[in-house]
């Protein structure tokens, strides 16, 4: 199974490892104390990691390869197993009964603490299928959604501040506030080709951020808006651990709310034109589908979301300041969604909660939650561009009648 | 005047800074159509390097025109290294995949390499020791032009030159012009296509590197977190020129320094970043192709 050769090469490729990471992983100064630490051990630990791993990959290629070779004949597509369970309504609506009723128990079954994490992967779940209708479903990279998000969270918190506006009031607010946003930063930046819109998106998500922090008059700069009020609840006050769960409830609705709508927009007119604009713009514009606003559509309606959970992220946290909504919280949600796999639904809510709960559970690791997130990316592009789930189509089929006339 | 001035070399020092990050953007552009994202994680990795190259040797108390030479070659060989293997890792699988694809692995090396550097090394601000002397001569107008400005632009000026001539009449140069006019069409005549976009990323990661060091040694301190806003900036200026030119790249860079350095110095010193920022969507919104960029038309 191993050849010498391959040996050789992955001696080389940890060798290389060990003398690419050699002045980053192994030499740390004090350029004050003027001491030098020799960290040899890093050094060891890369080289072996490096060489298991290349191993690894070479195995993973090799089989790769026979498999393709030995399947060559039969190419049929088969649907990912969690699809076929969902197809099917005999699995599939006890499954929706079995997740709400958990869902609805959880604040009953677990603490406070585990509540408020909960929420918090819920919000992303929100995040994950609005990004979800811009970048996986309209194809169009956006790197700079956190933007919106931002614009919810804000809208809440200044007119809270000034004009003492609700939670309810504000929420729809909120959302269309973003969605305005989105449509006035879409309408220049629609004719740019995939990469650059995704570079304008960046430096347009960076540019909100600096205004609100250096706009002082405004939005209070970097210290933030503090003591943002909680939802209420028919005017009553709620204690602490009450007004969590309440905002826990909320999001779980939100969640089945923009499930529904998400699943019934995939297969509407809009989400086919959305799907085939990502396919073949020319070929689409041939069609007769109105480009400017098919993508207007899917760039206001991803923002709408990002509103809606900026307004629920202010209440929940009762502070806002600009630190919050970095190129990291794009960069996250966007791993979310390639992780889920683009367009799949049931992907990202997987995608949401594995990426938000792992790190939270596994505290050990959560130094390395960036650099995880760093890597998925890089990984799922490289061995499965399609997502952990993939999303599947809808077929058409075309049914021969069995007919006569023919002859 | 002498704020003008001192404004007009700042924005100088600055443009040749971004023009030596822009240039690495822009040669892979030219090559392979990728936007390297992770280029100004390069940038970082390479002031990085010869921080510690120079504090070491200092430590062990070597003169300091070695020091220089040292950590600035330390910089440039391991800012090659990366950029060569970033490339074999995460590029080149994906080079026949659909455009978004690359893009999403730039972006994914680029967090990657962050937190790399921020877990081996540390997220507080360091402080680079000043590798440039004050140099007596310019003792007079040391008030408006530091030494280090001067050095800075002697050294862009030099590299620029040693790139064109590498670029113009060189057997390598002549295969990266041919490879970026049509990749299909260089492999046929027998050009090896992959080596040309190592060594295209090795010049492009060997130039960031320097401008890392560089600049580090001018502003007096780094951190892991210098090269995404350096990167955008250049990126910025590299679109500006016209995505793809190498003259355009310098150009570019250097209106793109000068516009910050008076608008900084003239309006608010709090936006600067935004200028950068909206000068970019401005330019992609009207003319994408850039200043000295070719406008594309596409064929269906």
């Amino acid at each position: 199974m191993f050849p010498v050769k391959e040996l050789k090469r992955s001696l080389f490729v940890s060798i290389w490892f060990a003398f690419l990471t050699f002045p980053i992983m192994v030499i740390k100064v004090d350029s004050i104390e003027r001491i030098v630490t020799w960290r040899w051990n890093n050094m060891i630990f890369i080289a072996i990691g490096s060489f298991v791993l290349s191993i690894l990959v070479k195995v993973y290629f090799v089989r790769k390869e026979r498999r393709a070779a030995s399947k060559k004949a039969q190419t049929v597509l088969t649907e990912p197993f969690v699809h076929r369970i969902l197809r099917e309504p005999r699995f599939l609506y006890p499954l929706c009964l079995a997740c709400l009723a958990f869902a609805l128990l959880f604040p009953h079954l677990f603490s406070t603490y585990q509540t408020n994490i909960m929420t918090t992967a819920l919000m992303y779940v929100v995040l994950g299928l609005g990004l979800n209708i811009v970048v996986g479903v309209a194809g169009l990279l956006d790197l700079g959604y956190v933007a919106f998000y931002a614009v919810g969270a804000y809208s809440y918190a200044l007119l809270n501040m000034h004009f003492g506006l609700g939670f309810w009031v504000v929420l729809p607010i909120g959302g269309l506030l973003a969605a305005f946003v989105g449509i006035l930063l879409g309408f220049p930046v629609l004719r740019l080709r995939g990469d650059y819109l995704a570079i304008v998106t960046l430096g347009f998500g960076e540019i909100i951020r600096l205004v609100l922090e250096n706009w002082n008059d405004f939005s209070q700069g970097p210290s933030g808006i503090s003591n943002i009020s909680r939802p209420g609840f028919f005017g009553m006050d709620l204690s602490f651990a009450a007004s969590i769960n309440y905002i826990y409830y909320l999001v779980v609705g939100l969640v089945i709310f923009t499930i529904f709508v998400v699943n019934r927009l995939q297969n509407s007119r809009l989400g086919r034109a959305w799907l085939a604009l990502r396919e073949d713009e020319i070929a689409c514009q041939a069609m007769g589908i109105d480009k400017t606003k098919t993508k207007l559509m899917a760039f206001s309606l991803g923002a709408f979301w990002a509103g809606l959970v900026g307004v629920i992220f202010a209440t929940k946290t009762t502070f806002v300041n600009p630190a919050s909504f970095t190129f990291l919280e794009s960069a996250i949600i966007l791993s979310i969604v390639v992780l889920g796999g683009m367009g799949s639904i049931v992907g990202v809510i997987l995608g949401a909660l594995a990426l938000i709960l792992l790190p939270e559970y596994l505290r050990a690791l959560s130094e390395y939650r960036m650099l995880a997130f760093g890597a998925i990316l890089v990984i799922m592009m490289i061995f499965k561009p399609e997502g952990l789930i993939s999303n599947v189509r809808r077929r058409y089929r075309f049914k021969q009648q069995p007919s006569s006339e023919s002859e | 005047m002498d704020y003008f001035i001192e404004l007009l070399f700042g924005g100088l020092t600055r443009g040749s800074i971004y023009a030596l990050i822009a240039l690495g953007y822009t040669m892979v552009y030219g090559i392979i159509g990728l936007i390297n994202f992770a280029h100004g994680e390069i940038y970082m990795i390479g002031a990085f390097t010869s921080f510690i190259v120079a504090t070491v040797l200092s430590i062990y108390g070597f003169p300091l025109l070695a020091i220089v030479v040292i950590a600035a070659l330390a910089a440039a060989v391991w800012s090659s290294a990366y950029g060569v293997t970033i490339e074999k890792i995460a590029y080149r699988p994906l080079r026949h995949a659909p455009r978004l694809s690359p893009l999403i692995s730039a972006i994914g090396m680029s967090i990657f390499l962050q937190n790399y550097v921020l877990l081996a090394q540390t997220s507080d601000f360091l402080s680079f020791p000043a590798l440039i002397p004050e140099f007596a001569f310019m003792e007079p107008v040391a008030h408006i032009v530091g030494s280090s400005d001067l050095v800075i632009l002697v050294t862009t000026a030099l590299v620029m030159l040693a790139l064109t001539v590498l670029i113009k009449f060189t057997r390598i140069g002549k295969a990266m012009r041919a490879t970026s006019q049509d990749r299909t069409m260089a492999m046929l005549v027998g050009i090896n296509v992959d080596r040309v976009i190592s060594a295209t990323f090795v010049i492009g990661s060997a130039l960031a590197a320097i401008g890392g060091m560089l600049i580090a040694s001018h502003i007096g301190q780094i951190n892991f977190y210098i090269g995404f806003i350096a990167g955008i900036k250049a990126f910025t200026a590299a679109v500006l020129g016209g995505i793809g030119s190498i003259p355009g790249a310098v150009l570019g860079s250097l209106v793109l320094g000068l516009t910050e350095s008076f608008a900084t110095g003239y309006v608010s010193s709090d936006y600067e970043d935004v200028f950068a920022f909206s000068l970019l969507v401005l330019i992609l919104i009207f003319k994408p192709s850039g200043l000295l960029g070719k406008a594309e038309t596409k064929k269906v």
